[in-house]
């Protein structure tokens, strides 16, 4: 997602300037993603340049409120009919920093899984908490953005939970000559169905 | 969310190991935990992990073979049998995850019952039960057949019957069973809302949504309790060794 089409979409709502769009922008992500004042004014710069949006006159107090063209309407249009590609996501870093820490000697991994889930549990805790706390109809746009993280959270979660069970069966190959191939876990019986 | 006073419940340093010699089932391992009211635990771990059993000993189901269960103080081993069931019906509530509702009972009638097998006179009782139906939601259809309500209805009445009187530790065993999210949401938003009040809860579950309604979490694995919400380890413990 983009600022850009978070302010296109507030722009639809009608004409506001700058500080608005900012309040308006973190109003509704329930300041999980706060933006500069800056991050909004370079934004409208380029929306203005692209024929998206346009200045209006300034207010008695300085301000300049913008305004949706018929182009900006229509890129909105196409941005809420487009899915978002995993791809276009940036890279999990998580689920690299795991298998680095399985391919790096000394590193007790599930130690490090235990710590991010814990970490995570937390989230999802704090995230619950913030849901319960607004259970007013009106909240109802905020909660949905919860939700996605509560349900993201949950994911980690059950993947950690697998990523332990994996390594519970895990026996690396011996690291002699040159590297073994990946992907053959022994299973030792015992373990497995402690 | 505010945590003070006394545990409710207070599991110190409970066994419990199912069969004897080399078939021995040790179910749980030298557990201690302890729910202060106002506090609501969400207990996960695997399947065989010992979840269910925690909860059975808690709710005076099963005695421990090692170790102590108290509930408000008060130790269920040293109580007879009719002591302990009197515990169990004025104190605990209980939520499983395949209701128990009776199906020739009325809602009212499945929710009372609990009172009225302790002494309570039956408009007392009726009194009470129409009042923890109101509370989660079902003003008006206390009336009705399990089989006559959808089963998210049911398991508000299951909720009810849990919550009804002044039920002071509320244990729940899955009780979101197969509701779909917003159901088995309302549900633990009830829970929660009950345990705020005051009650102390336990809530076994596989989900960690459904855990993220708690104010704490343990994991069980392989009968060991670990606190799934404790401080992060240290770097050297992260670094300390491949531990595997």
């Amino acid at each position: 997602m983009s600022i850009r089409h978070g302010l296109l979409a507030l722009l639809e709502r009608g004409q506001m300037y700058g500080y608005q769009l900012r309040a308006a922008f973190e109003e509704s992500t329930g300041s999980t993603w706060p933006l500069n004042i800056g991050q909004v004014y370079t934004t409208l710069n380029r929306l203005e340049r692209d024929g998206l949006v346009r200045p209006l006159p300034e207010h008695e107090g300085g301000q300049r409120p913008y305004e949706i063209t018929d182009a900006g309407r229509a890129d909105l249009a196409l941005w809420f009919a487009t899915p978002i590609s995993r791809a276009d996501r940036p890279r999990d870093e998580l689920s690299i920093k795991l298998a680095l820490a399985m391919t790096t000697p000394g590193v007790n991994v599930r130690a490090v899984v235990q710590t991010q889930r814990s970490a995570t549990m937390r989230t999802l805790q704090e995230l619950t908490r913030l849901k319960y706390a607004s259970d007013k109809p009106e909240d109802l746009p905020w909660r949905l953005v919860l939700d996605a993280m509560v349900f993201q959270a949950e994911a980690e979660i059950r993947w950690l939970d697998h990523c332990e069970t994996s390594l519970v069966r895990y026996r690396p190959a011996p690291r002699a000559g040159p590297p073994a191939r990946s992907g053959a876990p022994e299973h030792t019986d015992e373990e497995v169905h402690r | 969310m505010t945590v003070a006073g006394r545990p409710v419940l207070d599991l110190r340093d409970v066994h419990r190991t199912h069969g004897s010699g080399e078939a021995a089932v040790h179910a749980l391992r030298g557990v201690s935990l302890s729910v202060a009211p106002g506090e609501l635990v969400a207990v996960m771990g695997p399947s065989g992990s010992g979840k269910s059993t925690l909860l059975t000993l808690a709710g005076g189901l099963d005695s421990p073979t090692a170790g102590d269960v108290l509930v408000e103080g008060e130790s269920l081993g040293a109580l007879d049998r009719r002591g302990l069931a009197r515990l169990r019906r004025r104190r605990i509530g209980y939520v499983f995850q395949d209701l128990n509702l009776l199906g020739s009972l009325t809602a009212a009638e499945n929710v009372a019952l609990p009172l009225e097998l302790d002494g309570v006179g039956v408009r007392a009782a009726r009194r009470a039960a129409l009042a923890a139906l109101a509370e989660v939601g079902l003003t008006g259809l206390g009336g009705r057949f399990p089989d006559q309500m959808s089963g998210g209805q049911q398991q508000r009445v299951a909720i009810a019957r849990a919550l009804v009187g002044e039920r002071r530790l509320v244990l729940a065993d899955e009780p979101t069973g197969a509701l779909d999210s917003q159901t088995g949401e309302a549900v633990l938003h009830l829970l929660r809302r009950r345990v705020d009040a005051g009650a102390a809860g336990v809530l076994v579950t596989h989900e960690a949504r459904h855990a993220g309604w708690a104010d704490r979490v343990v994991f069980l694995r392989d009968g060991v309790m670990v606190d799934a919400t404790a401080p992060l380890a240290s770097v050297e413990q992260l670094l300390a060794g491949s531990g595997r």
